[in-house]
């Protein structure tokens, strides 16, 4: 990443923490929308796997949506609250809701991809910046590497669910 | 996305109200960098085959060059509604082009999820403006 795409004011920084917050609400919002739709089809019966897949994600995107409003905190800006971004996806879900297992887990990979690059060109960015901001660099940066790596676990799992492997 | 993506996006839009070629000075003014700056990167697209350019003529896209610029058009749409609609900051438009060259086009597409954008995107961009033709509201440009 070029000089162009550092980060360098603390606005900016607060700004992108907050996309990040965004991303890990939008999951967490449509991981339940999902288990609600594969729930209500009374053909089918949810995968035991999927199931789990997606309480997980949603567990896991509340954990990282709170690591990332601890560091928010440090600038006294606002998060953005969950119910909010809750609403945008209900209603949005509906127009296009998931028609099988395979969307599901589809949309599931679509999020752990995002989020994992959200969080490595972020990093990137933080590295390039010379500028000084209002919170630890060594701690932002060893909150948002350890957000990045379990993105990166979430895309490994989800593919080899995908592919029917242990 | 990344910086090369701002200068496709503004080479198009310039080709596009010209119905022609963009002259190198009016692409530095729309990115907002030097002359020489502009002719630098404009070399590095060519090179890359986005771009042609012919002296004293200006440049054009070819058709990668195109598809490319639409999409990062389509990523600024994304930005700006996004910081509109979903974080309501009032000056959207100077806080995504700040954005612009750290946020990807794989994550615009997940935010694009909740921000509602038209269909007709981004033929739809006010490029006087330099907004999406659908948002209202205040956006006085500063940060």
């Amino acid at each position: 990443m070029n000089v162009e795409g550092a980060v360098t004011s603390d606005r900016q920084l607060v700004r992108l923490l907050q996309m990040g917050v965004v991303l890990e609400e939008v999951v967490e919002a449509r991981a339940s929308k999902h288990y609600e739709s594969l729930a209500a089809d009374d053909d089918a019966e949810v995968d035991p796997a999927i199931a789990e897949l997606l309480a997980d994600a949603r567990a896991e995107s509340a954990d990282h949506r709170q690591r990332l409003e601890g560091l928010i905190d440090r600038f006294d800006a606002d998060t953005i609250p969950f119910d909010r971004i809750q609403g945008l996806v209900e209603e949005r879900y509906s127009q296009a809701p998931p028609g099988s297992f395979d969307d599901v887990l589809y949309d599931q990979l679509h999020g752990e991809e995002s989020a994992y690059k959200f969080y490595d060109d972020l990093i990137a960015a933080v590295e390039e910046s010379e500028a000084g901001f209002d919170v630890d660099r060594a701690h932002l940066l060893s909150t948002l590497a350890a957000l990045r790596d379990e993105e990166e676990a979430g895309v490994r799992e989800v593919t080899q669910l995908m592919s029917g492997e242990p | 996305m990344n910086g090369a993506d701002g200068y496709l996006k503004s080479i198009y839009l310039l080709c596009r109200e010209a119905d022609g070629p963009a002259a190198t000075g009016a692409v530095a003014d729309a990115v907002g960098v030097s002359p020489a700056s502009a002719n630098e990167m404009v070399g590095k697209l060519e090179a890359a085959g986005l771009a042609d350019h012919e002296k004293y003529v200006g440049v054009t896209l070819t058709d990668e060059g195109i598809r490319r610029a639409r999409a990062a058009l389509e990523t600024y749409c994304v930005l700006e509604r996004f910081l509109a609609t979903a974080l309501e900051v009032d000056a959207y438009r100077a806080e995504a082009r700040q954005m612009q060259p750290v946020v990807d086009g794989t994550v615009a597409g997940r935010l694009d999820l909740i921000v509602e954008r038209r269909p007709e995107c981004p033929d739809c961009f006010l490029v006087d403006d330099d907004r999406c033709a659908h948002l209202v509201g205040p956006d006085d440009g500063s940060v």
